[in-house]
C-alpha cells in the first residue's frame, strides 16, 4: 500500500508530466486561457490516461514483449518493434470513442475544446505516460496507479497556469509579449517552482 | 501545376509569418526537452521535418477515401507507420545520436506538429501543396529549435556542435558557464523572448487585447 502511495505523490509532484518532463505542452499552453476550459481538458487527460496506460500495459506484457507470445506456441517471437504503432492505436481508438460520447452528452465541453479534442491523441503526454509505464516494467496495479496519479498532476498544472493567466488578462504587458510569449514565461517560472520537488523521497 | 507563388508561400511561410511553434502554439514538448546540444536539436529536426512532409503527402493522397469518423486513427497509422522507419533507420546508421533523443523519436508520433498539418491542411489540398506545406513546417520547427539549440550550447556549454568556443572556467579558460541555460526548463525563456522578437519584427501577429 505505501508503495502505491508513494508512487502516486511520485507520478503527481516529483515527475510532474507537464513541469518537470514537458509533456503535453501543446494543449498545455493553448486551452489554459480559462480555469473552466482547463478544468474540462484536465478532467478528460485524467480519464485517457487512466485508461489507456493499463490497457497498454497489458497488451504490451501479453502480446508485444520479446517470448510473451509463449501462451500461442511462438515462444521466439519479439513484436516489441510494433510498440509506437500498437501504443498511439489504443489510445486513438480510446479518444475517439471518448469524442463521440463527449459530442452526445456534453455539447457545450465538446464545442469549447474544439480542435483540441483530436489533439489529446498526439497529447505527449499519454504517449509518455504509456511510454514511461512500459519502459519501468511496471504491473498492472502500478500501471493504473501511475497512470492516473500523472494524469492529475498534469490537470493540477494546467488549471494552476490558467488562473495564472486569468488574473494576468489586464496586467499592461508590452504588445510583442502579450498572449503566448507571456504564457512561456509564467510556465517557465512554474517549472522552476515544480524543479524543488526533485528528490523528495517518500 | 498551381503557380509558384502559392508554392512559395507553401514552403516558406512557415517560418516567420505563421511559425509553427511561435503561432501555432505546436510541437513545443521537444522544442523544450531536446534543445540542450545543438546536434540532436539539428538531427531531431532533420526528423520531424521528413516525417510532417512524406506524412503529408500520404493524408493528403488518400483524402477523398479517408471517412471522418476514423480519420484520427487512419493519420496515426501513418503517421506511426513513418516514424517507425525512422527510428530504424537512425538505430542503423547513427546508433549514439538515436540512443540520446530516446523517446523523443517516439515522441515524433505526438508531435502536434504532424498531425495538425494533417487534419488542418492535408485533409483539404492536393498532394504536392500537402508535401510543400509539411516541409515548410519542418523547416520553421527547425529554425527555433536550431536557434534555442545554438544559444543552449553556446552559453550553457560554451561549445558549438562539440567544438570549444568560449574555454570554460574548469578548462582553464575566462569563461564561467551559465547554469540555467543547462536546465532544460530555460527553454520556457528563449521560446519566450523569440516570440517577443518575431512579433516585434511581424506587428501583425500580436494578439489583440482581450
Amino acid at each position: 500500500m505505501e508503495h502505491y502511495l508513494s508512487l502516486f505523490v511520485r507520478s503527481i509532484f516529483v515527475e510532474n508530466m507537464a513541469l518537470s518532463l514537458f509533456l503535453g505542452m501543446c494543449t498545455f499552453l493553448a486551452v489554459s486561457k480559462k480555469v473552466k476550459t482547463a478544468m474540462g481538458l484536465g478532467v478528460a487527460v485524467i480519464v485517457v490516461l487512466g485508461i489507456s496506460v493499463p490497457v497498454n500495459q497489458i497488451i504490451y506484457v501479453n502480446i508485444l514483449a520479446p517470448g510473451a507470445l509463449a501462451w500461442a506456441g511462438f515462444p521466439e517471437a519479439d513484436l516489441s518493434f510494433l510498440n509506437f504503432l500498437t501504443f498511439i492505436g489504443v489510445i486513438a481508438a480510446l479518444v475517439q470513442i471518448l469524442e463521440m460520447s463527449l459530442d452526445k452528452f456534453f455539447p457545450a465541453l465538446y464545442n469549447a475544446l474544439g480542435i483540441f479534442l483530436p489533439l489529446i491523441t498526439v497529447n505527449c503526454a499519454i504517449f509518455g505516460g504509456v511510454a514511461f509505464a512500459v519502459q519501468r516494467e511496471y504491473n498492472l496495479t502500478e500501471s493504473v496507479v501511475y497512470g492516473v496519479g500523472s494524469g492529475i498532476g498534469w490537470a493540477i498544472a494546467i488549471v494552476l497556469l490558467a488562473a495564472v493567466r486569468e488574473k494576468l488578462k489586464y496586467a499592461d504587458m508590452p504588445d510583442g509579449v502579450r498572449g503566448l510569449g507571456s504564457v512561456f514565461m509564467i510556465a517557465g517560472l512554474m517549472a522552476l517552482g515544480f524543479q524543488s520537488f526533485t528528490g523528495i523521497q517518500l | 501545376m498551381a503557380d509558384t507563388k502559392e508554392m512559395k508561400k507553401a514552403l516558406f511561410g512557415p517560418i516567420m509569418d505563421n511559425n509553427p511553434i511561435a503561432l501555432q502554439v505546436l510541437g513545443i514538448c521537444s522544442a523544450l526537452a531536446i534543445t540542450t546540444k545543438l546536434e540532436t536539436a539539428l538531427v531531431m529536426s532533420l526528423a520531424l521535418t521528413s516525417v510532417v512532409a512524406f506524412s503529408n503527402l500520404f493524408i493528403s493522397l488518400i483524402r477523398n477515401q479517408i471517412p471522418s469518423s476514423v480519420r484520427i486513427i487512419i493519420q496515426m497509422t501513418i503517421i506511426a507507420s513513418l516514424v517507425i522507419v525512422v527510428d530504424q533507420i537512425l538505430k542503423a546508421y547513427s546508433y549514439e545520436i538515436s540512443k540520446q533523443l530516446s523517446v523523443f523519436v517516439g515522441l515524433i508520433i505526438t508531435n502536434c506538429i504532424v498531425m495538425g498539418r494533417a487534419e488542418a491542411y492535408a485533409m483539404k489540398s492536393p498532394p504536392l501543396m500537402s508535401f510543400l506545406d509539411g516541409i515548410g513546417n519542418g523547416l520553421g520547427y527547425s529554425f527555433i529549435l536550431v536557434v534555442i539549440g545554438t544559444i543552449k550550447e553556446l552559453f550553457g556549454f560554451g561549445t558549438i556542435l562539440g567544438f570549444e568556443i568560449l574555454p570554460l572556467v574548469q578548462n582553464g579558460g575566462w569563461y564561467q558557464g551559465n547554469g540555467l541555460l543547462i536546465l532544460p526548463f530555460s527553454s520556457f525563456f528563449l521560446i519566450g523572448g523569440m516570440i517577443w522578437v518575431i512579433r516585434t519584427l511581424r506587428p501583425e501577429q500580436v494578439e489583440p487585447k482581450e
